[in-house]
């Protein structure tokens, strides 16, 4: 990434797209660092919207007049614009629209899992996973009696690719992995994984949501069999995630939401499906959302996803280097640089995450503190819980500078 | 930036880095452990009561965990010594807040009411109306 382009990324400019960051409490101007959980959204999203409830909001499926075809070509469109942002070449067909990651996950695991898993098959996890996979895998092997193996994490936060080896075997049925970590910030050789996963015939499920939002993602490079992420942490909107999956497999699979728009022909006996990707989309779906995703793509696109990548690794390293100069605060993860997204886990010695977390409120600071969803990795880090600050393209170094002054806040209020 | 968080007052500080009746009790009528498990934050309770089987005479307390809930701990374990079982019962979420005495952020009253719910439920296993092995804040 060239010091110019880097340079060329107007963060001023940027921030007065998000009225939302200049919010103040206690006097104190908002600095957000709680983008792994939900990044800002800008104008021209909740623009693009507020257009859509204003100007053409109508049930989708076509319907017979005007509103209904607009609304149902932009849903539709949508698709087409999503595939193409993450390189699916297969367009519409092979993008579905979800809640979020976590509702994508369980697509694959109840519509294709529960159908195809068996004692004796093996479901290879990470032990980085989110609760999002985890549990979702863990859950369906229980119920269909495959085994769940994990991934071991190394001292220094990355996985094991030795034992990756060891883990996926001919048996394995299902690999899960995270493609960017979100509580220790690893990006994880996800290409690697998925073919030692397809040297055994298995298939590779990458959880996008920590990448998607801030490094270009090429699923076909990746050659990932499904892939999946969420709006709301791309600065679209809530309550839409997309699950990427390869069109053969995805014609295979069963559908396990029913009911109306998934359907072609129903009779009192039976019913049949529509074309993919409708036939996983049952009900009215999320237009508004697939709307503001669309936007979302746009004004990151038009920003460049390299330079955002820049970015955050920019301040992540900043971050990394100011934290680890504290001799008292210990950083979860590898090194700066590209094996590492926009996120510093961390936990200050002799104050709790969550006092952390809260001082840094009092200075109108967020930053999550908690188990992030990732207990299991908590329990090996031997932490309860820990603190986390996570980066956006609107972020800057200041704002880390702000961070590190509320952690000595907070060391001279306990010492 | 200054010093002095709302939620962070000399007091809490003080019961967190001093806990009161810290430790273990020699033959306790009760003893029981409860979690936070989104926090980590954990707590033991053991209690001794008077002759009359009513009135609490002693209180202990272990455990892990953040400011506000070991600091909770440390001043519930002072204030029960005295009270009877039933007023015990009585205390609810409010009254741990203001013997806190400072506003607990929503996301926090699991925190501040753990040392709370471990004591009330120790005392409900032992009268015989509770079948739990550990406490923990999630269900409220
Ligand atoms: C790596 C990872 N996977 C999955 C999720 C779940 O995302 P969502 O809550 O949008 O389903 C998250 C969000 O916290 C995440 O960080």
């Amino acid at each position: 990434m060239s010091q110019q382009n880097l340079e060329s990324l107007d963060v001023g400019a940027i921030r007065e797209e998000f009225p939302i960051l200049q919010r103040e409490f206690n006097g104190e101007q908002l600095v957000y660092l709680d983008n792994a959980a939900t990044t800002q959204t800008p104008d021209s999203v909740v623009d693009a919207m507020s257009d859509y409830y204003r100007e053409f909001n109508a049930n989708v499926h076509r319907g017979i007049h005007h509103l209904s075809q607009e609304a149902s070509v932009a849903y539709e469109e949508a698709h087409d614009r999503v595939a193409e942002f993450i390189g699916a070449s297969g367009g519409r067909e092979e993008v579905i629209f979800t809640k979020n990651t976590t509702e994508a996950e369980n697509l694959v695991a109840y519509s294709w899992g529960l159908n195809e898993l068996g004692p004796g098959d093996e479901i290879v996890l990470t032990e980085m996973e989110h609760h999002a996979s985890l549990v979702t895998w863990q859950q369906i092997g229980k119920r269909t009696g495959a085994d769940v193996k994990y991934i071991r994490v190394t001292e220094d936060g990355r996985l094991d690719m030795d034992h990756a080896r060891e883990c996926i075997t001919d048996d394995t049925a299902m690999l899960s992995a995270v493609h960017v970590s979100n509580t220790l910030g690893t990006v994880n050789p996800v290409s690697e994984l998925v073919d030692i996963a397809h040297d055994h015939d298995a298939l590779a499920f990458i959880d996008g949501a920590q990448a998607v939002p801030n490094r270009p993602v090429d699923v076909e490079a990746i050659d990932a069999d499904f892939y999946a992420f969420s709006g709301h942490k791309m600065s679209g909107p809530t309550g839409i995630g997309a699950l990427y999956g390869k069109r053969d497999l995805l014609e295979e699979m069963q559908p396990y939401l029913y009911g109306g728009g998934m359907i072609r022909k129903v009779t009192f006996e039976d019913s049949t499906w529509d074309d993919l990707p409708w036939k996983f989309e049952p009900g009215t779906p999320q237009i508004a959302e697939a709307v503001g995703l669309v936007a979302a793509i746009d004004w990151l696109e038009e920003i460049g996803m390299e330079r955002i990548q820049a970015h955050e690794e920019e301040i992540a390293r900043y971050a990394y280097d100011r934290l680890t100069a504290e001799p008292d605060v210990e950083v979860y993860g590898p090194e700066p640089g590209p094996e590492r997204g926009g996120l510093v886990g961390f936990n200050l010695e002799s104050v709790h995450a969550h006092d952390l977390a809260s001082i840094m409120n009092d200075h109108a600071v967020a930053i999550r503190a908690g188990d992030h969803c990732t207990q299991p990795l908590h329990d090996k880090l031997g932490v309860a819980a820990s603190a986390r600050a996570s980066f956006y393209v609107y972020n800057t170094k200041e704002e880390v500078d702000k961070l590190v002054d509320a952690i000595d806040d907070a060391r001279q209020l306990f010492a | 930036m200054g010093l002095g968080s709302d939620m962070y007052r000399q007091q809490i500080l003080d019961h967190y880095k001093n806990p009161r009746n810290y430790g273990e009790l020699e033959d306790p009528t009760f003893t029981h452990i409860g979690e936070n498990p989104m926090c980590g934050d954990e707590i033991r309770m053991d209690v001794v009561l008077d002759d009359d089987e009513e009135t609490i005479e002693r209180v202990a307390f272990k455990g892990d965990g953040c400011a506000i809930s070991q600091a909770s701990a440390s001043m519930l374990s002072g204030k029960l010594a005295g009270k009877t079982l039933e007023e015990l019962h009585e205390m609810d979420r409010d009254d741990v807040i203001d013997m806190l005495g400072v506003d607990i952020s929503p996301m926090r009253v699991k925190c501040a009411v753990l040392a709370e719910k471990v004591a009330q439920d120790g005392a409900e296993i032992y009268q015989g109306d509770l079948d739990v092995d550990k406490t923990t804040t999630e269900d409220d």
